[in-house]
């Protein structure tokens, strides 16, 4: 146990140092408000042939306020934050194969074990510090547009944003999950980050887009992807959206609240084992 | 095994698929020691010291570090190693690097700026290891097995990509690591530096161990360069004398096994033969001469 902190420690200490991960967090940052806040506001504030078509200006400006923080941090998930964070995982736990320092660690103290555990702490904090810092830039944004324009300031429940939160850092840990998991057993980044965003981005909307239309009896398939489930825990937690506006793409209600939650979970424990069966039995060259 | 042996390798084998990198391995390294591994390239030495550490499994034998098992954290704390090449973080300077491994090590930073300075970095301990020469990665890597404070310490190739003055000062470095009590094993290929700094040495070529002896046995082995004309002249000359032990002619110079006080007394007698003598001189005989000895003696035991 102490071997699992120290690792962290110096797992924390590499990030926190390391210039890629705060490039994936402003990255984040900077997609996770343009969508969210940037182009709504300027949709509202401009003459109408702004981008949201079919929705009242008063819908979208109500998008962007406090109360609906967990649907505009959210909302960006299944597009962006998903694979920005599947690019983080790969990094953390791919790079030291490329850097050839997995002898080096691996000949401190820890056994595999504890280090592979301990990255897994180390990549879980900074993935709940990173979903804390959209939700926070979030609550900016809204308070300021709202006191502007002179609307509500109110945010949800502690109960609803707890929620909300949760449900986030549990989508993101998914996907960092099997980005490291990736870069664990093909031992780099490039292919992980290759496969897992071809993944996220085209096979895994084509399969959901199949099978919602003509091919309905891939639908058991389609509601056991990651894309899906994290689409449909997110959409649990958030609030009835404002009349007129809809759900942001990727954010469905194709499989239920509660068998959501489990699959999200079931894949960041199956990422774990596997990444550590294979770390803990592999040679290191 | 006895409380004075720190690691006992019995029978080692490691194959990758039909190849046996490592083949029947057997050695033991003694509580504050130098130990040289030697052996050309593709012998088998980064194989074997990367199964001391855990790295990778043995296919089969049987293998005990400080009593205990590779790979174990209570022995891998007190290893200090570097194995084929300093490999860190290339966006962290090279202090930071070593921070980051006493984290790992749980070891605490107190020991960082003395083992830079030890190994001669200190005033590049704050660029990035990126931007570090071949040597200075090199010096950093034996830094990181310093940190520790370790009874072993594991070098793999210490003095790779060294300047000469670098290799020197790395040979004192390692001689003084020994002498203040520690056992080191090192790899090498090259016989001059294991004979400078190692008490014992175990040669490996292809997998086997060739021999394992003290370094005295091989040095003991070096030979005397006759330059001389006529040949069968120098030839029938050195015959005659009852404690030349072994005599070979190669191209236009004659090599002689005799211990070194002798010396003296081949060059009399040539001369009274009157033989021209252009060259007389002591030689270290280098790795191959070794590998040729052993495989000759081998194939004439067959
Ligand atoms: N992962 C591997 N897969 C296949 N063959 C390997 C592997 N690792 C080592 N070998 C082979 O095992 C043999 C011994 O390699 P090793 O690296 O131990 O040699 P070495 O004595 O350290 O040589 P050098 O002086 O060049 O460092 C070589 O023939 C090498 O090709
Ligand atoms: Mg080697």
């Amino acid at each position: 146990m102490p071997d699992v902190l120290n690792v962290t420690r110096a797992e924390l200490f590499k990030l926190v140092r390391r210039p890629a991960a705060w490039t994936l967090l402003a990255a984040a940052a900077l997609l996770s408000q343009v969508f969210g806040y940037l182009i709504p506001y300027l949709s509202f504030a401009g003459d109408g042939s702004g981008p949201i078509e079919g929705a009242s200006k008063d819908a979208i400006l109500a998008s962007t306020l406090p109360d609906q923080i967990v649907a505009s941090t959210l909302g960006g998930f299944p597009v962006f934050a998903g694979a920005l964070a599947l690019v983080f995982g790969a990094l953390v736990l791919g790079s030291e194969y490329g850097w050839g320092t997995v002898k080096t660690v691996l000949t401190q103290r820890p056994g595999r074990t504890a280090v592979l555990a301990g990255q897994a702490v180390a990549l879980a904090m900074s993935v709940a510090v990173g979903v804390l810092v959209l939700f926070v830039l979030g609550a900016a944004s809204s308070t300021a547009i709202a006191l502007s324009q002179g609307e509500s300031t109110a945010f949800p429940s502690v109960l609803d944003l707890l929620g909300g939160y949760g449900a986030g850092v549990a989508i993101m840990l998914m996907w960092a999950g099997l980005g490291g998991a990736l870069g664990v057993v093909l031992r780099g980044v490039a292919l992980p980050i290759g496969l897992g965003v071809v993944w996220v981005l085209g096979v895994e909307n084509l399969i959901a887009g199949v099978a919602s239309s003509v091919l309905t009896a891939l639908r058991p398939l389609r509601d056991v992807m990651p894309g899906i489930n994290a689409g449909s825990l997110a959409s649990a937690v958030m609030p009835t959206r404002p009349p007129g506006l809809e759900s942001p793409p990727g954010i469905n209600s194709d499989v239920a609240d509660g068998r959501a939650l489990i699959t999200v979970a079931c894949y960041v424990v199956v990422c774990l084992a596997v990444a550590l069966w294979t770390y803990r039995r592999r040679d290191v060259a | 095994m006895t409380a004075e042996t720190v690691v006992e390798v019995r029978e080692l084998t490691k194959t990758y698929g039909e190849v046996a990198a490592v083949d029947q391995v057997s050695l033991s390294v003694r509580r504050g020691e130098v130990y040289g591994f030697l052996g050309p390239n593709g012998a088998g030495k980064t194989t074997t010291l990367r199964m001391l550490l855990g790295l990778i499994r043995p296919t089969s034998g049987d293998l005990m570090v400080l009593g205990r098992q590779p790979g174990d954290a209570g022995v891998l704390a007190r290893i200090g190693s570097m194995i084929e090449g300093p490999a860190f973080y290339p966006f962290l300077s090279g202090r930071a690097n070593l921070q980051v491994m006493a984290r790992y090590a749980g070891s605490g930073s107190s020991k960082i700026d003395e083992t830079l300075e030890t190994v001669d970095l200190a005033s590049r301990g704050d660029d990035k290891f990126s931007t570090y020469s071949l040597g200075m990665k090199q010096r950093l890597g034996v830094a990181a097995a310093l940190l520790k404070d370790p009874d072993l310490v594991v070098l793999d190739e210490p003095t790779n990509g060294l300047d000469p003055a670098g290799m020197r000062d790395m040979r004192a470095l390692i001689r003084r690591l020994g002498d203040s009590g520690r056992t080191v094993i090192l790899s090498s290929h090259m016989l001059g530096e294991v004979q400078q700094i190692c008490d014992r040495v175990g040669v490996i070529n292809a997998g086997r161990m060739v021999v394992e002896s003290t370094v005295d046995e091989l040095r003991g082995d070096s030979e005397l360069v006759v330059r001389a004309t006529p040949a069968d002249v120098v030839r029938s000359t050195l015959d005659q004398l009852a404690y030349v032990q072994s005599i070979r002619s190669l191209d236009d110079e004659v090599r002689l096994r005799v211990d070194e006080r002798h010396t003296g007394e081949v060059t009399r007698a040539l001369v009274l033969a009157g033989v021209d003598v252009r060259e007389v001189r002591r030689i270290d005989r280098q790795l191959e001469d070794v590998f040729f000895e052993i495989t000759a003696k081998e194939s004439s035991h067959a």
